[in-house]
């Protein structure tokens, strides 16, 4: 098993090496472009990490921050044509300033107690969390103490982390969702449905539109009423062992050896999801089903696109809709046509090319709450060319960018419908 | 020793603390360009945000003899922007202003730290044309290309930087800001300095601006991929194509391994199963085009081509062209050190020279990946290596000697387009001779008494 000593300097050095520094990424990186200094760029940090590996540069504190100021969009891997493997080596790297605690501080070490090991580690917590600010916000106390001034007396970051709470969906997905979900007509398939953490809180009802829209094109869906997170929280945050071991939980929960395919409908999470044999190729009970578990992992518009999607006979009500790509979906997976094609097989949905598609949309898991100021200048660089295609609609498949574009639509108080493409497959299938 | 404590002072007050690197975390990322293996610390990094900043600073680094390496993005590919050790790495990526686009006289003033991308869209948005499309180019920037005197994939019809630079401004070692050249088309009063600034790779000024010249965009375009089974039968066809009095503005090509890195990258849906590919791209007035486009299959097919596939419309084109220009970097899927050179022959005499280099690489025992500019003569033969491998970058080097040697018995250059900086500095007066030396040095000497800008760099 990979010791917590040394990532970098454990790392098979021809990972490091794979980068001959042409700088074919500077223009595709989000950092680099805002500020134009090479260490906030993938070719500057791959020299970073390299300077470690050859103990030539001690991890610092600087190293640690430069690591969290990277988004880990994965764009430089879309761009890159030597193949290097930046998210393996922008893993490596933040369990390597994790392990060194370089970043350690009281405020650092509390919120990484309850947020990573404790609440994302335990989907019982996180519903119960999830309860609490439904309550909360159901009994109208959310108004109630917005209305009242108080939390004028907070830090500005702080009103606005309060202003960005997402709103909890009134069911969770184990209310929605049975555990065993009939296909519509014959049984084509058996998969199971991944409803994810923050996914299964705030958008459990796009995990209900993805089991119906699996069941109308022939699957049986399994859907467990007790989930975990895929443990990418952990993995991008240099958990490298609370990672590990929710993806032994996670093998062992669905057996991959029991579905055609393993469902996901959050890009973040596929991407992470279809690694777990890189994440236990150590282990020796469970890299071989890892191996098996990575291939069966499905993106929903990838597996849609490969059995076929039943056209829906009736589309939207008419509308232009455009299309934001979310970075692990595109830049982790690949996947850019397939969700294209998605939307262009509902009728009357006109289907507008957004510039710069593939750009990050600062949401970026939680960098958003850990570089605001960054975050920001992407979300209104995106917002901009949102506008700019007259667009009424935005479809993405990822949580996180569907909250970041709702939160960035509301303060700018634009008209636009946030709403993942299954959605809109749902509700034309439903049309019909 | 390190950057001098009072140079930092200096240099912060000149352009603001915010625009001064000096942590090691900074600096690493600094310490290489795009060429393989060579790597040097430098003491600090600063960004000018003007002429003047430039200035301030080179008279600075001259009255107290500190080295300063200019840079743009780091994208060149023989150690030009290298840092000499503990230098003043002066990075003009912050001097990001185009100035003007003159449509009267078809001319654009841009500062030194423009993407060179950024120079082809301005140009394109208003229906002009800036030829130069250097492989780094959506990064590069034009002050780069222009003390670099790039090249690219359109030299055969259209030439090369050079070609394209009307005028400069450049800061002279002592401080002093010096403009040449207008937009005349024609100016013959005194030397033309231009023209000494340009390829001078950082050792005579800093370029701050440039006037560019701009040609109206081609009303039309084809793209056509041929493939081969023999090497020879794509030189063939080259040779055949510009016998045939057609010159087009792209002539390509990739060998197999090269296709293999490519496609495995930009999966644009190149043939794998053959031994040479040509790009060939001809452009002007729609009726010219489509004649030459039509008498270049032919001779492609009379050749052997085994597929000649034309790119349906500009998104295909221009993948075609993005594709080739990633075969450089892509070459490093294969192996963790590629080294690319890029010996240069007359056009009669590339067919020999690839073949040539393919009995080199197999008496060294090397893997080697050759693509390059096939209609200009401008070979970029890579090898595929280890920088740990002591002994087999022993070899790679021996074998370099005999291409270049090679390459100048036939009347060619030991450098295209990629520059000497420290890649070539050691054959270059073998290859330039002594009274170019004697005068090239003399000149340096002349505009840089203390030799403060990229000292090391070409030659001593």
């Amino acid at each position: 098993m990979r010791s917590s000593s040394s990532h970098l300097k454990d790392l098979d050095y021809s990972v490091v090496q794979q980068c001959m520094h042409c700088g074919l990424c500077l223009p595709s990186c989000p950092t680099y472009v805002a500020t134009k200094v090479e260490r906030h760029s993938p070719r500057g940090r791959i020299a970073l990490m390299r300077a470690i590996a050859d103990e030539r540069l001690e991890v610092s504190r600087t190293f640690g921050e430069e690591m969290y100021f990277c988004l880990g969009c994965l764009a430089c891997m879309t761009a890159c044509p030597a193949g290097v493997n930046y998210a393996e080596l922008f893993e490596h790297a933040r369990a390597e300033a994790e392990a060194s605690g370089v970043l350690r501080s009281p405020r650092r070490n509390l919120i990484r107690a309850v947020a990573i090991h404790w609440l994302f580690s335990n989907m019982n917590r996180l519903q119960t969390v999830g309860r609490l600010l439904r309550l909360y916000q159901q009994l109208g106390l959310q108004d109630l103490v917005r209305r009242s001034g108080v939390l004028k007396l907070l830090p500005k970051r702080l009103r606005e982390l309060e202003a960005s709470t997402p709103e909890i969906q009134r069911y969770f997905s184990s209310e929605l969702i049975p555990t065993i979900t009939a296909p519509a007509g014959q049984k084509r398939y058996r998969v199971a449905m991944l409803t994810g953490c923050a996914q299964d809180l705030i958008f459990s009802d796009v995990n209900r539109d993805t089991v119906e829209v699996l069941a109308r094109n022939g699957c049986e869906v399994v859907t467990p009423a007790e989930q975990l997170c895929c443990g990418s929280l952990h993995a991008h945050n240099g958990e490298w062992n609370s990672a590990q071991e929710l993806a032994r939980k996670q093998i062992d929960r669905f057996p991959p050896e029991q579905f055609d395919a393993i469902i996901t409908n959050a890009g973040g999470c596929g991407s992470h999801l279809k690694h777990y044999h890189k994440l236990l190729a150590d282990d020796a009970v469970y890299a071989e089903r890892a191996k098996i578990w990575d291939q069966k992992v499905k993106d929903i518009h990838e597996w849609l696109d490969q059995i076929g999607l039943e056209p829906p006979g009736k589309g939207a009500p008419g509308g232009v809709v455009t299309y934001h790509e979310s970075c692990h979906l595109a830049h982790g997976q690949k996947i850019t046509a397939e969700p294209r094609r998605l939307l262009r097989a509902i009728p009357n949905l006109q289907l507008v090319e957004l510039p710069e598609s593939n750009w990050c949309c600062g949401s970026a898991g939680i960098y958003n709450l850990l570089q605001p100021e960054m975050a920001n200048d992407l979300l209104q660089r995106k917002l901009r060319h949102i506008r700019s295609t007259g667009a009424t609609v935005v479809a993405t498949g990822n949580p996180g960018c569907l909250l970041q574009l709702i939160n960035g639509a509301k303060q700018e108080g634009l008209p636009l419908r946030i709403v993942h493409p299954i959605t809109l497959l749902a509700e034309a299938y439903r049309r019909s | 020793m390190p950057t001098a404590e009072n140079t930092l002072l200096e240099l912060a007050r000149i352009t603001g603390g915010e625009n001064l690197l000096t942590s090691q975390e900074d600096l690493i990322p600094y310490s290489f360009d795009g060429t393989a293996a060579l790597q040097q610390m430098p003491g600090c990094v600063v960004f000018p945000k003007t002429t003047e900043h430039v200035a301030a600073i080179l008279r600075w680094s001259n009255q107290t003899k500190t080295p300063v390496v200019t840079r743009g993005s780091g994208t060149g590919l023989s150690g030009g922007s290298l840092p000499i050790k503990d230098c003043i790495v002066l990075c003009l990526v912050k001097m990001d202003q185009i100035l003007e686009l003159d449509r009267a006289n078809l001319t654009l003033l841009s500062e030194a730290g423009v993407v060179t991308q950024s120079i082809s869209d301005a140009a394109g948005a208003a229906g002009l044309f800036y030829p130069p499309d250097p492989g780094s180019m959506k990064i590069s920037t034009i002050g780069g290309n222009v003390a670099e005197n790039s090249g690219g994939l359109r030299g055969l019809k259209y030439g090369i930087t050079r070609n394209y630079v009307m005028g400069l401004e450049a800061v002279l070692p002592d401080g002093e800001i010096l403009w040449t050249g207008n937009k005349c088309v024609k100016d013959v009063a005194g030397y033309s300095l231009k023209d000494l600034f340009i390829g001078s790779e950082g050792t005579l000024g800093v370029i701050t601006k440039v006037l560019l010249r701009l040609l109206p965009k081609p009303a039309a375009k084809t793209t056509m991929v041929a493939t081969f089974s023999q090497m020879e039968r794509a030189a063939q066809t080259v040779s055949d194509i510009i016998a045939a009095r057609i010159i087009p503005c792209t002539l390509e090509f990739l060998d197999r391994t090269t296709i293999h890195c490519v496609e495995d990258f930009a999966k644009v849906g190149l043939p794998l199963d053959c031994e040479a590919l040509l790009l060939m791209e001809t452009d002007g007035h729609p009726a010219a085009v489509a004649d030459e486009a039509a008498r270049m299959e032919q001779i492609a097919r009379a050749n052997g081509a085994v597929e000649v596939r034309v790119a349906k419309d500009e998104a295909e084109a221009a993948a075609l062209a993005t594709a080739r220009r990633s075969a450089f970097s892509a070459l490093a899927r294969v192996a963790p050190t590629t080294i690319l050179e890029d010996a240069t022959v007359p056009r009669s005499e590339l067919a020999g020279m690839i073949r040539f280099v393919a009995a080199v690489a197999t008496k060294y025992r090397l893997r080697i990946g050759t693509f390059g500019h096939m209609g200009d003569g401008n070979l970029h033969p890579t090898f595929l290596t280890d920088e740990r491998n002591k002994e087999e970058m022993h070899r790679v080097e021996e074998a370099f000697k005999e291409i270049f040697d090679e390459a100048i018995r036939l009347g060619g250059t030991i450098t295209g387009e990629h520059g000497v900086g420290v890649a070539k500095k050691s054959i270059l007066p073998k290859f330039a001779g002594n009274a170019q030396m004697r005068v090239m040095r003399e000149l340096r000497r002349a505009l840089d008494p203390n030799g403060v800008l990229n000292p090391g760099k070409m030659f001593d």
